[in-house]
């Protein structure tokens, strides 16, 4: 091949716009993605059978009233119109107004969101913590009682209703030893005390230097937060278990261990290493999945969250709230997304 | 989502028996002396504004922030309504006219005085902003034209005119209800945006001159109220209160057990059971106004005849459903005023007689009967068709049931298209007239009236001279007679209206045994907080 036609000559950018293209494809992907999760969205509030300015001007307004309201929502415009207004709106951060409590929804997401994300990233903290270790564990010590003992756990948390594990981890741990805080985000006498700066309690406490604070939210999320890690560990272990048990059978690693290499070094730096990828797409979508708010937990502990907010919405036929925390939700998606993808060039070399 | 949240609900119930037999002793935390919490269900309030209000936890929350002119005593409903910020009224010659004498040196909670300006204010104002509970106040003629005439202030007085003559009790009655609220004109124009009379502030902030202040309302999440020092009645015992929305019954009755919450207020019929009995908890029984009722179309050749309508209310078994399945959510009552309203009567005529029905059917000439029942899904409703079902079998009537959603079943109900329709009702204001006016009132039954608002109507029912002293009682001016004018609609309705009704709702409260004083409100209004001690 000689220099003159390699077709990759011609076409050589700057190393800036080198370093730009991938991001700016990045860019694309998310865009393209939320265009498409807005236009389903915006489809389905309009094909909902419900009419949305009865909602805001009440059922017994007057004709004039419901024609000016109709207007000013825009929706004597073809329905493309309408569309660029949604969109237009919703980069503004504005999800219009809730049916139900006449608050704009951007606001309410802005103070259920915190409080599942707080959730989440404990949880998920709490399952790999736990859940990865475990699953190495099993699949090295595969057909061992603690193989077993992981199997028997990764199954309970598998199939026991966690409303029930809730319930019954309140009555123990709340109702009868007194260890955690019961149902809600914090005791009534810490309610508001800190000021909201991110909305998550433990990391608005902290920020406040207010321990009391913190040891109180603490205590009423350590349960609930468990709950939701014994149900990703459940996932996360299982999942590091078949991925170890891959690599452990591949030849390096059998090489590794005829060299002589202690156990540790080829469990941890041959075999882990090479699951790491692939365990980022696991945990990642455990999170999101998390992120989306769990909403029977979420009953269950009284925990102001995204999951029972959406529910809440969707019974009571709040289209904006409900469109508007499917936005969010789908965002918190693309985005864990991306950021596992940006990983996988980060620990895989043949990814970048 | 309904039916996995109840399959939830009994598998917990299931485990928490199970798990009951753990011997402990849990530690019995206490909320502070001079802080009242409470557990509810609040994701139903949409708005704080009085004029637009019209849900349970709103009310709650309105009836103790804002004063009303007349208003009932909490710790006695049965006396009707009292003097609240009008310290009395004189009713002028053709009764039309109300006038009211605003009571001095009351004070709202940003400090303004309480004036008749505020009265007319706050009354046009619900005409003015026509929202859904506005009909309370303008089915006396007020329309946003005439209200510069018909409500007005004059010094210390306010003068209230209704189109025509109407039974003084009656208007009062309405004005003890949410749109009846006093706002502070001052704060609230100084809060108005585009001439919307301050609707979007008052949504969510307060202007009242009430027992209490509402601190924040966290949609979903909470209510917080802080006592109003300066209440003219006294300042409240309790300095705050707290009303957490936790949706589980089981952690409601958790927290109760706990004394993390002094007031658990949906505990359902398990975990009523499970906290019976222990040490430092109570129940509270209250009848609500909700009303369970089966009505029968009189378009209908067999259901028109008496004799079948009186077979009918005989082959209903009242005791068994109220003792099974409705146990502690429902009483038998069969007369259309809920307890605790002005009229209401307890005569039960009614019980399960299978052979005296039958003899009815026979003198009726009625055989081989079958008819298709409307029920809406809803877990009482459709066992208590089933029931139903299982009694008029026994006389030879065969019931079908067709379960619908609630726009389906209320879609045909008012069509006049269902045989016989399983039904809730519940008032709308604190006045007779409200149910007397759509079972016993149908001025028109033809077709064409299309009066679907009416119950009457939709069961295509001409009440005969009830219509007539329906509209009497509404405007009869002295109490007594006029409490007496229900009594007798109700019984001779009781005898041969096509309607059975069947049931008042019945509401069990858990509380902390130390919590004294507390009212939900009955069938008639709404919680109170002030009278609360600890």
């Amino acid at each position: 091949m000689t220099v003159a036609t390699d077709p990759e000559r011609g076409r050589r950018k700057s190393p800036l716009s080198k370093a730009l293209l991938p991001v700016l494809r990045t860019v694309g992907t998310i865009v393209a993605t939320m265009i498409g999760l807005l236009f389903v969205t915006f489809i389905i509030g309009r094909v909902m059978p419900i009419d949305p300015v009865i909602s805001v001007v009440g059922e017994r307004a007057s004709k004039e009233a419901y024609e000016a309201a109709y207007r000013a929502m825009g929706l004597d415009q073809p329905v493309i119109v309408q569309f660029f207004y949604y969109i237009g709106d919703i980069l503004q951060g504005d999800f219009g107004q809730s049916l139900l409590n006449a608050r704009p929804v951007a606001e309410d997401i802005r103070r259920v969101f915190p409080a599942t994300l707080e959730l989440a990233t404990l949880g998920t903290f709490i399952g790999v913590l736990i859940g990865v270790p475990l699953g190495v564990l099993a699949a090295v010590r595969r057909g061992s009682w603690i193989d077993q003992i992981a199997r028997f756990v990764a199954l309970i948390g598998y199939s026991m209703p966690i409303f029930w594990l809730g319930l019954v981890g309140l009555l123990i741990f709340y109702g009868i030893l007194g260890w955690v805080g019961g149902p809600g985000r914090v005791g009534i006498f810490y309610v508001d005390i800190v000021p909201s700066v991110t909305g998550m309690i433990l990391v608005d406490s902290l920020l406040d230097g207010n321990w009391t604070v913190l040891k109180d939210a603490m205590s009423h999320i350590i349960l609930p937060a468990s709950l939701l890690g014994y149900y990703s560990l459940a996932y996360i272990s299982r999942m590091t278990r078949s991925f170890m048990l891959e690599q452990l059978s591949s030849e390096y690693v059998i090489t590794a261990r005829v060299k002589g290499l202690p156990e540790w070094t080829v469990i941890w730096r041959h075999a882990f290493r090479n699951i790491k990828v692939q365990l980022i797409t696991v945990i990642a979508l455990s999170y999101a999945g998390l992120l989306e708010g769990s909403v029977l937990t979420e009953i269950i502990f009284a925990w102001p969250g995204i999951g029972s907010y959406i529910t809440t919405a969707l019974l009571s036929a709040d289209m904006n709230a409900v469109l508007g925390g499917t936005v969010v939700v789908g965002l918190v998606f693309v985005c864990l997304n991306v950021f596992s993808d940006l990983m996988y060039k980060f620990f895989d070399p043949r990814a970048r | 989502m309904k039916k996995l949240q109840k399959f939830a609900l009994s598998a917990v119930f299931g485990v928490f028996i199970g798990t009951m037999a753990i011997p402990a002793t849990p530690v019995v935390a206490e909320t502070p002396a001079d802080m009242l919490v409470i557990a509810n269900r609040i994701d139903d309030i949409t708005t704080l504004d009085p004029a637009e209000s019209f849900e349970f936890a709103g009310s709650d929350v309105i009836r103790n922030v804002y004063g009303r002119l007349v208003n009932f005593d909490p710790l006695n409903l049965d006396k009707g309504y009292e003097a609240d910020l009008a310290e009395s009224w004189t009713v002028s010659e053709d009764g039309r006219t109300i006038t009211f004498n605003i009571r001095e040196g009351v004070n709202f909670h940003s400090g303004n005085p309480v004036t008749a300006e505020d009265v007319e204010f706050s009354l046009r104002r619900v005409v003015t902003l026509a929202k859904t509970p506005s009909f309370i106040l303008t089915q006396f003629g007020f329309t946003p034209e005439n209200i510069t005439e018909t409500i007005v202030a004059d010094g210390n007085t306010l003068k209230i005119t209704t189109d025509k003559k109407y039974a003084t009790s009656f208007v009062l009655n309405c004005l003890t209800a949410t749109v009846g609220a006093i706002v502070d004109k001052k704060l609230v124009m100084e809060n108005e945006k585009d001439g919307d009379l301050g609707n979007e502030w008052l949504k969510t902030n307060s202007a009242g001159s009430g027992a209490y202040k509402v601190v924040s309302w966290k949609p979903s999440e909470s209510v917080t109220l802080q006592s109003n020092e300066d209440f003219y009645l006294g300042a409240p015992a309790m300095k705050r209160v707290i009303v957490r929305h936790i949706q589980e019954s089981a952690t409601q009755r958790l927290l109760l057990e706990k004394g993390d919450i002094d007031v658990a207020r949906n505990l359902n019929p398990e975990d009523v059971a499970g906290v019976t009995g222990k040490e430092g908890i109570s129940i509270d029984s209250e009848l609500r106004g909700r009303l369970m009722y089966i009505s029968l179309n009189q378009n209908h050749p067999e259901l028109s005849k008496p004799k079948v309508v009186e077979a009918i209310k005989y082959l209903i078994d009242y005791k068994g459903m109220q003792d099974s399945f409705l146990n502690g959510q429902y009483r038998i009552h069969q007369s259309f005023l809920p307890k605790t309203y002005l009229g209401a009567i307890d005569d039960q005529p009614y019980t399960l007689d299978v052979e005296k029905a039958k003899a009815l059917l026979k003198e009726a000439g009625v055989e081989n009967l079958e008819v298709e029942a409307g029920v809406r899904e809803a877990q009482e409703r459709v066992e208590i068709a089933q029931s139903l079902q299982n009694t008029f079998a026994q006389a030879g009537i065969k019931l079908n049931i067709t379960i619908g959603t609630g726009k389906q079943t209320l879609t045909r109900y008012r069509a006049r298209d269902l045989d016989v329709y399983v039904g809730a009702w519940g008032p709308d204001y604190p006045d007779p007239q409200t149910n007397a006016g759509t079972f016993a009132y149908n001025p028109d039954n033809s077709e064409e009236a299309k009066a679907t608002g009416l119950l009457a109507w939709r069961n295509a029912w001409d009440p005969g001279d009830l219509t007539a002293k329906t509209e009497a009682a509404v405007i009869e001016g002295d109490r007594d007679v006029r409490k007496k004018m229900y009594e007798d609609i109700q019984r001779e309705f009781q005898a041969r209206a096509p309607f059975a009704i069947m049931f008042q709702k019945d509401e069990q409260t858990g509380r902390r045994s130390n919590v004294k004083n507390l009212n939900l409100g009955g069938a008639i209004t709404a919680v109170a907080y002030w009278p609360v001690t600890k």
